[in-house]
């Protein structure tokens, strides 16, 4: 059966990418383009993985994160964050705040793919 | 009219005299004070009006035209300064308890003894000619009453000017002496001098309006007359006969004279209830003095008119033309209105004299005689009444003696202007002392010594030698013949008359030694705190701080010593008060610490002095048989340790200002690290994100050879379009490195602003037309090429023109594009149609990475470089680029270049 996955950013092209991206990984793939979309999505169906920028106009991706975490609908639900920032401490307060895999941007595709692929996989293994 | 009759009105103006003076200190007892009232207080500043202004205005108008104004122009422009010059005398005084003039130059400088002993008797010699001068003016008023000529007949006894000065010593110990703490004021004694300016006021108006309307036809009868009279017309023609430098002498001097003049001082700051009294007598006082003089012109020259041939001293026109016209009654008014102001002036002068002598001359002098032991007396009240009743009859008999012996060689005004010229010394020494700190006893001392000197030496004695005690060849030959040292003509000097001659010289000297000496010496502990206290006298309100003091007095010993000069049961209450007001019980303090032995050391300098106040205190709180110079160090050395310790606050206050200022520089080297920081994080995020695009797509493309030919094309676009981006940030983030490091390499020509604006217009055409905005362009057909980089310029128009596109609503954007010539440059005007920005952007929108989201979309667009970028560029070529946003009308960008572009054009760059 086919994971749902969302993509959350607010530069069109790499939301581009990355929905070309799941699809051809075989997921059901929807998109959201700041933070409050992404909650809506949510709150409507809850997906399987959530592919969540950080620096986002609004709500950006760490309050986003919290508050998936703070839903109990969506405690099966994984989070990988993706940021152009790259130091540690924003690492480990994406880690610290409930994502189950950090991503620095710009980012090897094969890699991502693989990432996501294997935290569905351990899910349902 | 005969002696007796005169004799009676003068009696019986006096009497009404003692009336008014008794009601006053009446009201005063009963609490219902009629001098705190700022009219009475302007009205006694009128004391500065005396026989001299009633007498001696007409005749110095009569010899000297018009510039007889310049003697109560001073006191006018001086209204000016009171608000900042006499106001904070009167801080310092009320603060420092002080009683005379004398006293105040003592207590600014360490309160020293020999400066304000000076300064009493310089007082003296100055003002008894002035004195004189008043008892002159009565007796004379009294002959021409009388038509007795010059022969006074009967000896002292048939003397008038003798019993008016009998009568008026009798008047001032009676309300100047009743009280010895200077906190007590005169208020009968002020009462009727308020009075008394009054009746001389009307008098003077009621003779002028009878020559001027009864005797003429009017004021402008007179002046046409004069002015037909070829003896009297050069009068009217003239600013007067002294010149323009006369005028400036007359006018500083008078200015000097209503500061400093020991009446003056005793009216205005000793006998003042509340400081804002002097707001209206600023223009109160000088009102007076215009209604004072509107007559004198017109009576000088109806004086000349009616008495042709000089017949009449013109002194007393005021007096001679009403008894021509047979008006006698007329007559009288003029008398007693002379006599009004003679005895006002005469009452207050003595008083101010008397206090001087007593606090700054007799009791220091008596407190150092120790076989006196003055201080350990049991009551001194008494003593202190005595020296004061004492010193009034001495000033009155030494003026007395003076214009019996003198008196009758020199005109009214002559003796009054030698008297200013010798006031007008104190003004260094007082106002230096007010506003100077370095300003010393001995620079006080040199200078008024000094100024003195010249003084006595260029007006004083001139003016023995014209009474003919001294052989007059020494005005005009100098002395044993030295022409260099001619008294009114020093070194040769051609400083026109000998009044402003002798006020350059003296100043000269005075000033010099003044500062001279002051920037020469050290002053003292006491001088420094003393200093502190008048210089900063508005800004120090009394810091009783409570220090502690090392010396022996009980509180009671106190008590008992202050009581002796100014009563037991007065000093106890002023005690009592004290310790409440510090939130002490009274009936507890035991120990005087040094807040208490301060206290009374005030309370003692209103009744004798600061000078005096201090000797007295350096006895009481001595302990065993130490002398008394010993405790005076002692004292000093305690004023010494306040002053250390004044001087470590002020330290720790210096120490804490730089420290606080390192914390604000280290807090901006902080927020600069922050804003690098910053500045880095966002380059870096920014370069990332197209770069994550570039390379998702490539990998895409390289991983997925089966593409459809519309997807390749799609994300070969992609991978174009995010490598502009990513080039277009790295140039500007570099521009900007190298434009902020000063490196970057200006093209500068002449550069046809159209064709940039044009060349603008066309690489924005693609997104105007992506987002279907209009474009309005109005651009001037020619306008005159500017010195610039073209390039760069071309920049800032495409940056200004995709901003407003970028910001420019989605149905219906309209931009408009003008560039025009406006007188030296041409402007540039960029104008959407868009949201504008938020007021409190507006100063920030030139700054390195402040990005504005756009309100609809909420995602800021660009580099957040651009407008930085313009701003430098554009400061760069000498122009401006501002932002507006009226609200409603979108966002306007203006951008000014200047023809000529301020500095070297061809300068290499760095």
């Amino acid at each position: 059966m086919a994971a749902s996955v969302l993509v959350v950013d607010d530069e069109p092209n790499i939301v581009l990418s990355l929905e070309f991206l799941m699809r051809q990984a075989g997921h059901e793939v929807r998109v959201a383009r700041d933070g409050d979309a992404a909650l809506s999505a949510i709150a409507a169906q809850v997906p399987d993985l959530v592919l969540l920028d950080v620096m986002m106009p609004g709500r950006d991706g760490y309050e986003v994160c919290q508050a998936i975490r703070a839903n109990p609908a969506c405690a099966r639900t994984r989070i990988v964050m993706l940021t152009a920032r790259s130091r540690d401490v924003e690492r480990e307060k994406g880690l610290a705040l409930g994502a189950d895999d950090y991503v620095t941007k710009p980012f090897s595709t094969r890699a991502l793919v693989e990432r996501v692929r294997a935290l569905l996989a351990a899910d349902r293994g | 009219m005969s002696r007796w009759t005169i004799a009676a009105v003068a009696i019986s103006y006096l009497c009404v005299l003692f009336a008014v003076a008794r009601w006053g200190d009446r009201r005063a007892d009963a609490g219902r004070s009629v001098i705190a009232n700022p009219t009475i207080y302007a009205l006694s500043m009128a004391v500065y009006c005396t026989a001299w202004t009633f007498y001696g205005s007409v005749g110095r108008a009569t010899a000297n035209g018009i510039d007889f104004v310049a003697i109560y122009l001073g006191p006018t422009l001086a209204g000016v300064l009171w608000w900042h010059v006499t106001r904070k005398m009167l801080r310092i005084s009320k603060a420092n308890r002080i009683t005379s003039i004398a006293d105040f130059v003592a207590a600014r400088y360490g309160k020293s003894p020999l400066l304000g002993g000076l300064v009493a008797v310089v007082a003296l010699i100055v003002i008894t000619p002035y004195i004189a001068l008043q008892l002159k003016a009565v007796s004379a008023s009294v002959d021409v009453l009388a038509h007795a000529g010059s022969d006074r007949g009967g000896g002292i006894l048939g003397d008038t000017a003798f019993y008016v000065a009998a009568l008026m010593a009798a008047f001032a110990i009676l309300y100047g002496t009743r009280h010895i703490d200077a906190t007590e004021r005169h208020e009968g004694m002020v009462a009727a001098i308020a009075f008394e300016s009054i009746v001389k006021l009307a008098a003077f108006l009621a003779v002028g309006l009878f020559v001027a309307f009864v005797m003429f036809d009017g004021p402008a009868e007179i002046f046409a007359r004069a002015a037909a009279d070829p003896a009297i017309a050069p009068l009217l023609g003239s600013a007067g006969a002294s010149g323009p430098a006369g005028w400036v002498t007359l006018t500083l001097l008078s200015m000097a004279a209503i500061l400093f003049l020991p009446r003056q001082f005793q009216v205005a700051i000793v006998e003042n209830v509340d400081e804002r009294h002097l707001a209206k007598a600023s223009w109160l006082f000088p009102l007076y003095l215009l209604l004072i003089n509107l007559f004198v012109f017109p009576i000088a020259l109806a004086g000349l008119l009616a008495f042709p041939g000089g017949g009449v001293d013109g002194d007393l026109f005021v007096l001679a033309l009403p008894l021509a016209a047979g008006a006698t009654h007329v007559a009288l008014i003029a008398f007693v209105g002379g006599l009004s102001a003679a005895t006002s002036m005469v009452i207050v002068e003595t008083i101010a004299l008397a206090t001087m002598l007593c606090n700054d001359l007799a009791m220091p002098i008596l407190l150092r005689i120790r076989r006196l032991d003055l201080a350990g007396r049991a009551d001194l009240t008494g003593l202190l009444a005595a020296i004061r009743r004492g010193s009034i009859v001495i000033v009155l008999s030494l003026g007395y003696l003076y214009f019996d012996l003198i008196g009758g060689s020199y005109a009214l005004v002559s003796i009054g202007l030698l008297s200013f010229a010798a006031v007008a010394q104190l003004a260094p020494t007082i106002l230096g002392g007010m506003y100077w700190r370095g300003a010393t006893r001995i620079g006080a001392l040199g200078g008024l010594a000094g100024g003195f000197a010249v003084w006595a030496y260029t007006l004083l004695v001139p003016a023995i030698a014209r009474s003919g005690w001294i052989d007059a060849a020494f005005l005009a030959e100098g002395p044993f013949g030295v022409a260099a040292l001619r008294p009114y003509a020093l070194f040769g000097a051609p400083l026109g008359d000998p009044l402003t001659h002798a006020l350059v010289w003296s100043m000269v000297a005075n000033l010099g030694l003044f500062v001279g000496l002051s920037l020469a010496t050290r002053p003292s502990a006491t001088e420094r705190i003393q200093a502190t206290r008048f210089v900063e006298a508005f800004s120090h309100a009394e810091g009783e701080r409570a220090h502690v003091w090392g010396g022996q007095a009980r509180v009671t010993e106190l008590i008992d010593l202050v009581g002796r000069f100014v009563g037991q049961e007065r000093a106890r209450q002023a005690f009592a008060a004290h310790a409440r007001a510090r939130g002490l019980n009274p009936e507890r303090l035991e120990r005087a610490d040094a807040g208490v032995v301060r206290f009374a050391e005030r309370l003692l300098a209103g009744a004798i002095g600061a000078a005096s106040a201090r000797v007295v205190m350096a006895t009481a709180v001595k302990g065993g048989d130490v002398g008394l110079d010993e405790v005076m160090a002692i004292l000093d050395e305690a004023t010494a340790v306040i002053e250390y310790s004044r001087q470590l606050e002020q330290k720790s206050a210096a120490l804490e200002a730089a420290s606080a200022e390192l914390r604000a520089a280290n807090l901006r080297l902080r927020e600069l690290d922050r804003l690098k920081d910053e500045f880095l994080t966002t380059v870096t995020h920014e370069l990332r994100t197209p770069l994550t695009s570039i390379r998702s797509f490539s990998e895409i493309l390289h991983d997925n050879a089966d593409l459809s030919a519309g997807d390749r094309r799609a994300f070969l676009g992609i991978v174009i379009a995010e490598s502009e981006r990513l080039t277009r940030l790295i140039n500007q983030v570099l521009d900007l490195a190298k434009i902020e490091a000063g490196r970057f390499d200006w093209q500068i020509a002449p550069t046809d602003l159209r064709e940039v604006v044009t060349g603008a217009i066309a690489a924005t055409s693609g997104i105007f037309a992506e987002r279907r905005v209009v474009l309005d362009a109005m651009l001037d057909e020619r306008v005159p090429p500017v010195p610039a980089d073209r390039d760069q310029l071309m920049q800032v128009a495409i940056n200004l023109l995709s901003n407003a596109v970028k910001f420019s609503p989605p149905e219906g954007g309209r931009v408009q594009v003008a560039l025009r010539g406006e007188g030296a440059g041409i402007r540039l005007t960029v104008q959407d149609n868009g949201p504008g920005i938020a007021a409190e952007h507006l100063p920030l929108l030139f700054e390195k990475f402040r990005q504005f989201a756009d309100p609809r979309s909420g995602k800021p667009q660009g580099t957040g470089l651009g407008l930085a970028i313009c701003r430098r560029i554009v400061a760069h070529l000498g122009g401006s680029i501002v932002a507006a946003s009226p609200p409603g009308e979108g966002a306007r960008f203006e951008v000014f270049l200047p023809y000529a572009r301020g500095g070297d054009l061809t300068r290499t760059p760095r």
